[in-house]
């Protein structure tokens, strides 16, 4: 056979497959993200609207409506009120420490220095390891009598002697006492957030062309004012981004607090979120559970509309 | 005010050596260009002045004052950057402003400078923009006002104009030269652009792989060259170099002519010139070819004036000749040019 024999298809006589039909494979591609939030939020979303509007409980989960009966009793409730403030400010406080110390560690992680790899390493550990693990060995950590906190306190003489700056008592007991609870349950809410924040920090600050801190430098600038001019004001939309992450993380979460005090010392932690699963499925008041979360909402709304703002201003800039 | 003085300085990236033993001074009020090809230390050297990179030998010193470990704001200098740097989140105000509330300039001082910055540059309607909403002419004005407002004593430049397309080019330079010549500040440009060295500079400093190769004015070192590298560098299309034993002979391409062009009281050299190649650039043409024996045939350009109207053809042998004032020897081995300027 000759080489001229042989025949090479035309392209444009080759048929179009699926991969050349952009729109039907737009809409493939996306369907399964789109299923699994229409089958993991907004399901159970209208679920939770339903219930909180109904007298369900888990023995009789069939819905009778009852009007908003079940947010005004959650609003007569000390409890409840108690909740949301803590959540409140739980959250706050743990992000203003997650923000300050993301950029003090991500400003020292992009120096060169020996055993960078390291540190990196550590600061991301905790952002690997399930949440509920994790908190289950600060639960060891802040133990009643086994404390290792405790033991080095000891060690070193701030606690367990007369006259000690901590006290003469053996024990701490972090999670017994109120506000030493609030202090825990708000550190591990810290470790927990810091490494996504220092990674999204680092982020921010790598991506300040480094022309512009220099002119900063011959234009006179010393290196707080640079901090303050120019650093700090080219990182705040990402510096937004990373905090109101956090805000949504600490806000739900559940697990920190059912681990380590399960909201005691008398409800001094209680949270939205446990006090609604405590409410909800442990009391079998479903109704009252889903009346509870749905006061959640607004907030989260609100923070996922300034997200996709703050992502924007990200991309103007 | 305003000299610089660079006493043996050298920088060290690892074990590169990206500046090697520099020694060079400004003279008051001068224009000086530090040219080369990328890589040949020009920036690194001009970010030492600068204060942004530490020399790993030698000293820096600005008006008789060693700066060599100071940090830029103690140095007096201001610098315009290739990117220009402008401040992305602040208005043209408050762009050109920064040096001055760095320096704590009371508020009423810094709209007064402020506005004399941006009406010496032409950009007072421009003001209240943001630096993205400006043009890349208008950003380099801007990055210029910045610079000049506190009226430094020495001015840094790296390679302002090549972010400008070429009609802009030419005019800015142009500017620049007269802003220049007005204020009288002492200024220390680099480029890679000869053309743009050639007419900006008073004097020009070749730089290759982190050495000095000559210094002189725009004049010296198109028609003295130190080296084979410079005669090379400089001039488009370059020198033309013919081996002649242990010595090259170099002559610029516009020299080379038909023979009965040269004219030369001080006797010429003819060689029969095999045309291979032929430009026509409208004020100019640009032949192309061989010179000398077959064995070691070498090739060279002639660039023909307009004026010159000879018609000429590929593949035949011309005679073409060189004046012998406009011959110059180097060493085959060093590259060093073998007699000195009439300077």
């Amino acid at each position: 056979m000759s080489g001229q024999s042989v025949s090479i298809p035309a392209a444009d006589g080759a048929r179009a497959g699926l991969l050349d039909r952009e729109g039907a494979l737009a809409k493939l591609m996306i369907a399964p993200a789109i299923l699994y939030i229409v089958a993991m939020i907004g399901v159970p979303f209208v679920l939770a609207v339903l219930y909180s509007l109904s007298d369900a409980t888990t023995g009789d989960p069939t819905l009778k409506f009852v009007g908003l009966r079940n947010f005004a009793a959650a609003l007569e409730d000390p409890v409840f009120r108690l909740s949301l403030w803590n959540t409140v400010a739980f959250t706050l406080v743990s992000q203003c420490i997650v923000v300050l110390l993301s950029r003090l560690l991500a400003t020292a992680l992009l120096k060169t220095f020996r055993g960078k790899w390291l540190v990196r390493f550590l600061i991301m550990l905790p952002w690997t390891a399930p949440i509920s693990l994790g908190t289950i060995g600060w639960l060891w950590m802040l133990d009643s009598i086994f404390s290792p906190i405790d033991w080095v306190l000891r060690y070193v003489g701030l606690l367990g002697v007369p006259g000690a700056l901590l006290g003469a008592g053996t024990n701490l007991y972090y999670l017994g006492i109120p506000g030493l609870a609030i202090s825990s349950i708000i550190l591990v809410d810290v470790w927990r957030i810091l490494p996504l924040a220092t990674v999204i920090q680092l982020a921010g600050l790598s991506s300040i062309p480094k022309d512009l801190l220099e002119a900063a430098e011959v234009d006179g600038a010393s290196p707080w004012r640079r901090t303050l001019m120019i650093t700090i004001p080219l990182t705040l939309p990402i510096t937004s981004i990373a905090f109101l992450f956090g805000v949504v993380f600490t806000f739900t979460d559940l697990v920190v607090v059912y681990v380590l005090t399960r909201g005691g010392p008398v409800h001094t932690t209680q949270v939205l979120s446990s006090w609604t699963f405590f409410k909800g499925i442990e009391g079998g008041d479903l109704a009252q559970g889903a009346a509870i979360s749905l006061f959640m909402f607004p907030v989260l709304a609100a923070v996922a509309i300034l997200i996709l703002r703050m992502a924007r201003r990200t991309e103007v800039v | 005010m305003g000299c610089v003085e660079i006493r043996g300085i050298s920088k060290l990236f690892g074990s590169v050596r990206a500046v090697d033993q520099v020694d060079l001074a400004t003279n008051e009020g001068e224009f000086l260009v530090l040219l080369g090809p990328s890589g040949c230390g020009k920036t690194t050297l001009l970010r030492m002045i600068a204060g942004i990179e530490e020399p790993t030998e030698g000293d820096m010193v600005i008006d008789g004052r060693v700066v060599t470990h100071l940090p830029p704001r103690m140095r007096d200098i201001a610098m315009v950057f290739q990117s220009y740097a402008l401040y992305p989140h602040m208005t043209v105000y408050k762009n050109i402003a920064f040096p001055l509330r760095a320096r704590g300039v009371e508020k009423e001082a810094v709209r007064k400078k402020v506005e004399w910055a941006a009406g010496m540059f032409k950009i007072g309607r421009l003001l209240d923009r943001k630096p993205r909403e400006l043009s890349g002419g208008e950003r380099q004005r801007v990055a210029l006002a910045r610079a000049m407002v506190r009226e430094p004593s020495v001015f840094l430049l790296d390679e302002p104009l090549s972010n400008l397309d070429a009609l802009l080019r030419t005019s800015a330079r142009e500017e620049l030269r007269q802003f220049q010549r007005r204020v009288g500040v002492t200024t220390i440009y680099v480029t890679h652009d000869q053309v743009e060295a050639m007419g900006l500079g008073d004097r020009i400093v070749v730089m290759s792989q982190g050495k000095i190769r000559q210094i002189g004015t725009p004049m010296e070192i198109y028609l003295w060259p130190a080296d084979t590298f410079v005669a090379t560098f400089v001039g488009s299309p370059p020198m033309n170099l013919l081996d002649h034993g242990d010595t090259l002979l170099g002559f610029r391409p516009e020299t080379f002519l038909p023979a009965d062009a040269v004219e030369g009281s001080e006797g010429v050299v003819t060689y029969p010139f095999e045309v291979t190649y032929l430009e026509y650039l409208g004020a100019e043409r640009l032949v192309y070819g061989n010179v000398g024996e077959k064995s070691h045939a070498r090739h060279v350009v002639s660039r023909l004036p307009g004026s010159l109207t000879l018609p000429l053809e590929a593949g035949k042998t011309y005679p073409f000749a060189v004046a012998l004032r406009d011959l110059r020897r180097f060493d085959k081995k060093s590259g060093l040019c073998r007699e000195e300027g009439p300077s």
